[in-house]
């Protein structure tokens, strides 16, 4: 009880949120870094995973980079960066590392999002003589929205983390506010530092799942058109392009729990990806595969980063 | 007799160099300093153990609770994704007040995150038994228990293994993160070598967490391998007495 009335002095003092190591000042350099590495992971990540998923290789590279990325500390990278020779270049190693950690999510979600668009919807799209672009723009983009926005909201969460970690490693930040605390042993701060961090990320992640609703290109159709259109068959069976995009989907006849029937149900807190599939050699690190509904899924199955 | 001395002292001279020099890779850091880097293995093992273990006994019956009533899994799936959401830098400050600086914080920390996989694989598990299975199972006199523990359970492994290999990777790396409060094992020596500008240190103890992450990735993959050896003879003929047998090892 102490350290939550001491936070709230902490938080309720004007001197702590004025100047360079006030709250306004850390919490913009926060936002400003967690935005700006955003977009530069969409700008790099989307374009490629939308092409890949178009044209439909690279699956491998696209399912094991999110795999790979997850053994690797986020601190580790951000106190190599910061000894290597970038060390000296201001905020460059954060930005560096909350890259490196934002397109992995961001990647493997779009690629598989496009992988798993009807095929038969897909054909028919082709058949009615659409053009490549056309094709992209107009039918695999809209139904691969549900897995590119959980894609997009597993790294900005991602995103949050890191730059909240970069604090340990000299950068800027509302971490700042946390490790300063801890250097003082002043738990007041701490707390408080922790309390303005995680009202942060929540307050995004909320505000995220608010933009992924509005702007989602099926608004208002999706529900009944994936009830209609996909019966446990069709999600479990296209589950499998999450774990089996590497391996090739070989062993597809034996692939039940791919994508998981949790996702059909109301409120949507679907996106397992648990795509244990029997059988499957080396594919279980597995990502994605949020076969049902990518809605409401969200980063879990990119596994919890920082 | 003269050129056993003298290359010693060349290898001494490139020894020291090398820490001297502060590079990146360092044998003799790996030679001087190897109980301390076997000592941060072992706090790291054991704290990435512990959490994951409790971590799975504790999603084990939320995610029954959550298949069981409809009305549960909501609130239990939603604040598992909000403590998720949760920067760890945050979670263990926030925690630090309740255990005080102590393994407690990060071994918390870590369940919580883990959880999130946890519940939502072994649902998914439990989910994807077919209902004819069940029924069968049902047919043939199985309680609620004996069906979840005979039947469910060994379906549900391989959907299981995969959360559990995801949140044991993603929690050895974030162990690290403990570092704030001293017991992040391989962590420390990150932290250490940062303030120490000691280049050796961070990168051997970087590499050494990778390692720990891909040796514990494997081990899981075996195990499940072990545990459920019909996902493997499935596609061969003739599997019908290795299936039986591998349903009881599972159960066992």
């Amino acid at each position: 009880m102490d350290a939550i009335t001491g936070a709230w002095q902490w938080l309720t003092t004007a001197a702590n949120w004025a100047g360079e190591k006030g709250v306004w000042h850390r919490l913009g350099e926060h936002v400003y870094l967690s935005a700006l590495c955003l977009v530069i992971s969409c700008l790099i990540a989307l374009p490629v995973a939308l092409w890949l998923g178009h044209i439909g290789k690279g699956g491998a590279l696209a399912v094991n980079i999110s795999n790979v990325g997850r053994a690797v500390p986020t601190f580790a990278v951000l106190v190599l960066l910061t000894l290597s020779p970038l060390g000296t270049h201001g905020d460059w190693p954060t930005i560096i590392a909350l890259v490196l950690f934002a397109v992995p999510p961001l990647l493997t979600n779009a690629y598989v999002g496009m992988r798993e668009a009807d095929r038969d919807v897909v054909e028919a799209a082709r058949g009615m003589g659409m053009s490549g672009p056309q094709l992209l723009l107009r039918v695999e983009i809209p139904l691969a929205y549900p897995l590119i926005m959980t894609g997009l909201r597993s790294a900005t969460v991602q995103v949050v983390a890191t730059a909240t970690l970069a604090a340990l490693a000299g950068g800027g930040g509302l971490g700042r506010i946390i490790t300063a605390g801890f250097g003082n042993y002043d738990t007041a701060q701490v707390v408080a530092g922790a309390l303005l961090v995680a009202v942060l990320a929540l307050a995004v992640e909320g505000a995220l799942v608010l933009a992924d609703r509005f702007f989602d290109p099926m608004r208002g159709r999706r529900r009944g058109a994936r009830t209609a259109g996909r019966g446990t068959a069709g999600g479990t069976g296209r589950g499998d392009a999450g774990s089996g995009a590497g391996s090739g989907t070989g062993s597809g006849g034996a692939g039940r729990a791919g994508g998981s029937g949790v996702s059909e149900r109301p409120g949507g807190l679907g996106g397992v990806g648990a795509a244990g599939r029997s059988g499957e050699p080396r594919g279980l690190g597995v990502t994605g595969g949020s076969g049902g509904s990518g809605r409401g899924g969200d980063a879990v199955a990119s596994g919890k980063l920082a | 007799m003269d050129a056993g001395p003298s290359a010693l002292t060349v290898a001494q001279a490139a020894e020291q160099s090398c820490l001297q020099a502060n590079d990146w890779i360092c044998g003799e850091y790996v030679r001087t300093r190897g109980h301390e880097l076997l000592d941060a293995t072992v706090q790291h093992i054991g704290i990435t153990a512990i959490s994951v273990i409790i971590g799975l006994l504790v999603a084990f019956p939320l995610a029954l609770v959550a298949r069981r009533r409809r009305a549960a899994a909501g609130p239990v799936l939603g604040l598992t994704t909000v403590l998720y959401t949760v920067p760890s830098l945050a979670m263990f400050a926030l925690l630090t007040p309740v255990f005080g600086v102590s393994a407690a914080v990060v071994i918390t920390g870590l369940v919580m995150y883990s959880l999130t996989i946890l519940v939502r694989n072994i649902l998914a598990g439990l989910t994807s038994v077919p209902d004819e299975v069940r029924e069968a199972a049902r047919g043939m006199g199985y309680g609620a228990a004996r069906l979840l523990f005979e039947v469910e359970l060994p379906l549900a492994l391989p959907a299981m293994v995969a959360g559990l290999r995801i949140a044991t990777v993603s929690t050895v790396a974030m162990t690290t993160i403990g570092s704030v409060v001293g017991y992040g094992g391989l962590g420390n020596l990150i932290a250490s070598g940062m303030e120490g500008f000691f280049k050796a240190e961070v990168l051997t103890a970087t590499v050494l967490c990778v390692l720990l992450a891909l040796v514990a990735d494997l081990l899981l993959m075996g195990l499940q391998r072990l545990l459920t050896p019909w996902t493997r003879t499935r596609t061969r003929a003739g599997t019908r007495s290795r299936r039986g047998a591998g349903t009881t090892k599972a159960v066992a």
